[in-house]
């Protein structure tokens, strides 16, 4: 039925609106919102890590700055030859590991040639050799220097602090102390954060200085390489160049972020790496809560607007049918008054033979109360008066007999109707109202089809078209009544040469109670039905109207089966009949 | 008393026809006329009804036009309309337009003829009056 589709289209536009109309400011919030979070957090995070690998490389450089101090103290305090001595050495030693946590591993005092003059510590170096050891030369070069980590003689990961000392012979010598590994790389380990995030450091040539680790060993060059692509940090300009970063550096690991930090004047970088879902870990688990919200947001306005929509249209249905079974009412109401201003009409066409008869009665009875003997005049006259009584009578047959062809169609059900046929009723019993009116009746008649119509609404609609036709023309004129077939469609065409519609009342004409007539002569009910009727068979009516020059109304009722109605057209003998009352 | 002077119209001619013949056959003078025109025109050939029983609903010109078009032109003759059930308001019209009186048609005879004679006699008494001041008008000049 198309009555359903129209329905269901109905709901689905109808929630279609209702659930774009829901979900966009809802999305936009979210989504802004979710931005928003997601901009602040991250800059939030960023600047965390900063913060802290900054100040753990500063800690770390105070570190080195402090052990170096220490051993510039040493070597310019204390006299050559207590350096020199072995035992004196060995003093010096526990004094410093006594009061600095033992950071200090060993010292040794090492000649201008790179020969160890003296040592004291846990290793058996003795007397060394160290001239071609990259630190002594740096350390002879520089006057004091921090070394890399390296393997050494001792072939343990090691770095070294070195710093010259000149004595009153103009003989260069270095005092070396080795850093204990495990405190440095505590130092460093001692960075974590969350459940990845850790720290490590690395020198200019890529080589881990914190430990020994193969995936770390991998990293390493990608990491140095991106750090010097990122831009200088934003603390760049008044403090320690920190660079961030994100990639995702080791294959089949996970995206994470790197704070990268030089430390001990640039040699070496301290590198802080975190995986990103560790990281913003918080911000994930926001996005996850913010994507349940968003998920059960979008499903209750899907079902609400659902719900909704179904709802609105069950209602519109409902007032569908309601205004319908209204409609139909209508129908019936203004039926019964076409009826009375049909009965009216019969009424007075009966009254005139009935009138002619009384009076005929009347004088036959005079003739016969006149005189005992009736003359052969009274006796002809009374013939006469009998045979007019008798004329008189079948004119009221006539008459009844109009009316009962009307009545007999008042059978609503659905049928073929032969359209012709009853539009020719209907002017029948139109004739003697339009005929004192003054009102010529020209039918234009071609053959169509029959129409699947229920015959007492056709009859409504031509008996509205036609009383309204008569009505328009209180001066006489022209009532056109036309059928033909066009596009599948019968047209009936009531014209008139009345009064016309104005413009104004053209667009209110089929609503139901307008009228234009005096209180009490119309319901205004007339072309509602006849609408409603048209409607409903699914035709259509149209208006044209000229204001003094006459109005005229066109219904188009499509016809249902083309082939089976090809076949029932009317046959030509009654194709064109141009009847004219007697005007 | 001079009898009765009647003119009928209406476009049923048996009705008129049988009408006429009664109202003749109790001593009145009928005359026909069978549309509004050709009762003004028979009016204005010279004759001389003093009442005129009218139907409303009539072709060409209307029981109405023809009311107006003789209490125009007539004055003095006085008209009593002839309705159906369904014109008794125009009938009403009529009255305002002033038709003496209205009868529903088939209507009873006796009460028509009543009726016509109230009318007459209405009319008698107006042209009585006419005279009786063309007289006094005729005293008051032969007084100067």
């Amino acid at each position: 039925m198309s009555d359903t589709s129209y329905y269901r289209s109905l709901t689905r536009s109808m929630f279609l609106k209702v659930a774009l109309v829901s979900l966009t400011p809802m999305l936009i919030i979210i989504f802004v919102a979710a931005w928003l979070f997601h901009t602040s957090y991250t800059e939030k995070v960023v600047s965390h890590l900063e913060e802290l690998v900054e100040r753990h490389a500063q800690s770390i450089d105070s570190f080195l700055y402090s052990r170096t101090a220490e051993m510039r103290m040493l070597a310019a305090a204390a006299p050559l030859e207590a350096l020199r001595d072995q035992e004196n050495l060995e003093r010096l030693l526990l004094i410093m590991q006594e009061q600095y946590d033992g950071v200090f591993v060993d010292l040794g005092l090492v000649a201008e040639d790179g020969v160890q003059a003296a040592y004291a510590g846990p290793f058996q170096l003795g007397r060394a050799r160290y001239a071609d050891a990259a630190w002594f030369r740096t350390v002879m070069e520089r006057g004091i220097y921090v070394s890399d980590v390296f393997l050494g003689l001792r072939g343990l990961p090691h770095f070294i602090v070195g710093v010259r000392r000149v004595d009153d012979q103009g003989r260069a010598w270095v005092l070396r102390s080795t850093i204990d590994f495990v405190a440095f790389t505590d130092l460093v380990r001692s960075i974590r954060l969350g459940q990845t995030g850790h720290a490590y450091i690395v020198n200019q040539q890529g080589e881990l200085q914190t430990g020994e680790s193969e995936t770390l060993a991998e990293e390493i060059p990608t990491v140095l390489k991106l750090a010097a692509r990122t831009g200088a940090g934003a603390r760049a300009e008044n403090g320690r160049d920190v660079r961030v970063f994100t990639a995702e550096i080791l294959s089949g690991g996970s995206e994470a972020i790197y704070v990268t930090a030089p430390i001990k004047g640039g040699d070496w970088t301290l590198v802080f790496r975190q995986e990103e879902r560790d990281a913003f870990a918080d911000l994930y688990r926001a996005r996850n809560v913010d994507l349940a919200v968003m998920a059960a947001g979008t499903l209750a306005i899907i079902v609400m607007a659902w719900l909704v929509s179904r709802q609105t249209v069950e209602r519109i249905e409902a007032s569908d049918r309601e205004k319908e079974l209204v409609n139909e009412q209508f129908i019936e109401a203004g039926k019964l008054a076409s009826v009375g201003e049909l009965a009216a009409g019969i009424a007075h066409e009966i009254n005139n033979p009935v009138a002619i008869m009384v009076e005929e009665a009347g004088w036959i009875d005079d003739l016969l109360t006149d005189g005992e003997q009736l003359s052969a005049d009274n006796r002809a006259e009374i013939v006469r008066a009998l045979a007019q009584i008798r004329t008189q009578g079948s004119r009221c047959k006539d008459i009844t007999h109009k009316l009962l062809s009307f009545a007999r169609r008042t059978d609503p059900s659905i049928a073929e109707v032969s359209l012709n046929e009853l539009v020719d009723e209907i002017l029948a019993i139109s004739e003697q109202r339009a005929r004192l009116a003054n009102i010529r009746i020209e039918r234009r008649f071609l053959p169509v089809p029959t129409i699947v119509a229920s015959a007492a609404e056709m009859q409504q609609v031509l008996l509205n078209l036609i009383n309204n036709a008569v009505d328009a023309m209180d001066k006489g004129g022209v009532l056109k009544v036309a059928t033909w077939l066009e596009d599948r469609q019968v047209v009936l065409q009531v014209s008139d040469t009345g009064h016309g519609i104005p413009q104004a009342n053209l667009q209110r004409i089929f609503d139901p109670f307008f009228t234009t007539k005096p209180v009490g002569r119309g319901t205004g009910l007339g072309l509602s039905i006849v609408y409603g009727i048209v409607q409903k068979m699914g035709g259509d009516i149209r208006v044209s109207s000229t204001v003094g020059v006459g109005s005229t109304f066109s219904v188009f009722i499509p016809v249902k089966d083309t082939q089976k109605a090809a076949a029932e057209v009317e046959t030509p003998g009654r194709m064109v009949r141009n009847k004219e009352a007697k005007a | 008393m001079n009898s009765l002077k009647i003119m009928l119209v209406d476009d049923e001619a048996p009705f008129v026809d049988a009408l006429a013949k009664r109202l003749a056959h109790r001593g009145i003078t009928v005359g026909k006329a069978f549309s509004g025109d050709e009762a003004l025109e028979r009016l204005t050939e010279g004759e001389n009804p003093e009442v005129v029983v009218l139907d409303v609903k009539m072709p060409g010109m209307d029981g109405i036009q023809a009311l107006e078009e003789i209490k125009r032109r007539f004055p003095l003759v006085e008209v009593i309309m002839l309705t159906g059930h369904a014109t008794v308001e125009s009938a009403i019209q009529g009255m305002k337009l002033g038709a003496y009186d209205y009868l529903m048609k088939p209507c009873d005879l006796d009460e028509l003829i009543r009726k016509a004679g109230e009318a007459s006699a209405k009319k008698r008494g107006h042209e009585q009056k006419i005279l009786e001041a063309q007289a006094q008008h005729i005293a008051l000049r032969m007084g100067d």
